[in-house]
């Protein structure tokens, strides 16, 4: 099978503590994995393991097949690897411009910056993409002033404007109102129409079952169990989740 | 660009063209136009209560002459302190740059000339600025210790490195004056204009390139405002960093040879008075504590209200035992208007 992503027996520990214990992982191609699992079951290790930011204890991580040795943030967004992280990532004193290209800034050879480009991108994106209307905003605005919505908004259009063929989202529907919600959920169908893949993280079973074509359970470290949610009802995923929780076994 | 939202992209233009409006321009640029203000009122100040010092050119040259001394040291140290870090060893690098000078120049007896001897001395004494700076940033790096404590401590282990290996002994440097980098360093343009002038104005802009338009300074914003953030998004955190306490080491050797030149004589105390001046020019200049935002021009003005004060302070008519009374008066109160125009500007 031709995966994009695939992990082989990950462990993490951050000294004593165990993280994560024999993940083994999948990410096929056009396919949404909804990844679930109780606040510290290790979601967000595996997420940063897959960006670069972590390096795993032990076990292999493959992009298309191939076994990629000490992957780094640089190096995954060059694999087509974007993500919306919890946090969000942004730099909330600085502009607009300067948020959409954090960490990957239009340069030339010399390292001096093409900045009227970016704030050309930012100014297309801005009102294509992130639906701002408001004439207070502009790419030069300052990100820390924004909503709580404007900010995910930020976040999500910036992974999208580089070309990602993987698209992580963790948590994205935090702090957001009901509609920026349905827009998100919309959002993920895109990615899907579109052809690239995506993992997404969220507390809400719902929101995951809605989009995702095969759900993850992990829990205290481990795969507890996958789905495809062609083949099991919600409720009967939720009564799963519970168990899950209390006892540690789906079953 | 996958298409994600139902609604048609409304029609835009490819380019996009910021309309006047002043109070945009107030808004980014408030902490500048802060500090400007706070210059040009003291200048006034100055001229009318002494119009006989400051409407004569003399004690312009005798500013553009001393100032320089900590302002080109203030522009490196904004770049620190913009990326959250903070740097106090930098009088200790002054002299120890200079160490090195003197090292490398009784090395060297062999060569003839005196003006390569100086050149080669010089490099030695940018080198190890360069040197102690990569030290400083490896120990903030690589052990996580802050950068406050880091630099006392380094900056007591150099000033101890200075006094041991000169012995305490201070000394004439009547030789460089054979150099042309004397001229060209501490010289004067038609017998008044002061060569370190044009060095800190070079400076100056050479960091405001770095910061404003270069990847190097867009890193040290980020890494500045949030590191996290920066390190999510695959900036090398670390790296920059130590690279910004290189340039500060650099420039505070640089500066080190200015001054001694400038004087003809190694002191082994050599910087010692900078200190604050140079930490002072960068707060009152608009740069934030707590990283993320600070300005070179805020800096550059800054450092000319601090040198400004002291002459200022006797020509007005008080006492010298004023002058830091007044410093003070001016530095809190500069700290406290940023801190509000921050705020309100947001």
């Amino acid at each position: 099978m031709d995966y994009r992503l695939e992990l082989r027996n990950v462990s993490k520990s951050f000294g004593e503590v165990q993280a994560l214990e024999n993940i083994n992982f999948q990410l096929g191609r056009n396919e949404i994995v909804g990844l679930l699992g109780d606040n510290g079951a290790g979601k967000s290790t595996l997420i940063k393991i897959l960006t670069g930011y972590h390096q795993p204890t032990s076990g292999e991580i493959l992009f298309n097949g191939q076994k990629i040795d000490r992957l780094t943030v640089p190096k995954a967004r060059q694999l087509g690897v974007e993500t919306v992280y919890q946090e969000r990532a942004l730099a909330e004193l600085q502009t607009l411009w300067r948020n959409i290209f954090l960490g990957r800034e239009l340069c030339n050879r010399w390292g001096f910056l093409d900045i009227k480009k970016m704030r050309d991108e930012t100014h297309r994106l801005m009102s294509q993409s992130m639906g701002f209307t408001s004439t207070a905003v502009s790419p030069e605005s300052h990100v820390g002033t924004f909503s709580g919505g404007e900010k995910q908004g930020v976040a999500i259009v910036r992974a999208l404007f580089f070309d990602a063929e993987i698209i992580i989202l963790d948590e994205p529907t935090m702090g957001l109102s009901l509609k920026e919600t349905a827009k998100l959920v919309n959002f993920v169908r895109g990615i899907k129409e579109a052809g690239k893949s995506a993992i997404f993280i969220d507390h809400n079973v719902v929101h995951v079952y809605n989009v995702a074509d095969r759900i993850v359970v992990i829990d205290r470290g481990r795969v507890a169990g996958e789905f495809l949610t062609k083949e099991i009802s919600l409720d009967t995923l939720m009564e799963k989740m519970i168990r899950v929780a209390e006892s540690g076994s789906l079953d | 660009m996958s298409s994600t939202t139902e609604e048609k992209a409304p029609e835009v233009s490819q380019t996009y063209k910021e309309t006047f409006s002043f109070r945009r321009f107030a808004r980014a640029n408030g902490t500048q136009l802060g500090i400007l203000g706070v210059f040009l009122a003291l200048w006034l100040i100055f001229i009318v209560t002494a119009p006989d010092t400051f409407l004569k050119p003399q004690i312009y040259y005798a500013f553009m002459s001393t100032i320089p001394f900590f302002a080109i040291m203030a522009i490196p140290l904004t770049i620190v302190v913009v990326a959250g870090e903070m740097d106090l060893s930098f009088p200790s690098i002054m002299a120890m740059g200079m160490v090195a000078f003197l090292l490398t120049y009784q090395a060297t007896v062999s060569i003839d000339s005196i003006p390569l001897r100086v050149l080669i001395s010089v490099i030695a004494a940018l080198l190890t600025g360069l040197l102690i700076g990569w030290l400083n940033g490896f120990i903030v790096v690589k052990f996580g210790i802050p950068s406050l404590v880091a630099t006392i401590g380094t900056q007591f282990l150099w000033r101890g490195a200075v006094l041991v290996l000169s012995q305490g002994k201070s000394g004439t440097l009547s030789y460089v004056k054979e150099s042309f980098l004397y001229p060209t360093l501490v010289g004067k343009i038609g017998g008044v204009f002061p060569m370190q002038m044009i060095w800190l104005i070079l400076i100056a802009i050479l960091g405001w390139v770095l910061l404003n338009r270069h990847k190097f300074g867009a890193h040290i914003y980020l890494i500045g405002d949030n590191v996290d953030s920066a390190e999510l998004m695959g900036v090398n955190t670390k790296r920059v960093r130590i690279q910004a306490f290189m340039l500060m080491g650099l420039v505070a050797a640089f500066a080190g040879v200015v001054a001694s030149f400038h004087v003809v004589y190694f002191w082994p105390s050599l910087g010692e008075g900078y200190l604050m001046r140079t930490l002072a020019s960068v707060f009152l200049g608009g740069t934030s504590v707590f990283g993320g935002t600070g300005t070179i021009l805020g800096t550059f003005l800054g450092a000319f209200i601090i040198g400004a004060i002291e002459a200022a302070t006797v020509a007005v008519g008080l006492t010298g035992f004023w002058t830091q009374f007044i410093y003070g008066l001016i530095i809190v109160l500069s700290v406290i208007m940023h801190t509000y125009l921050r705020k309100r500007l947001k």
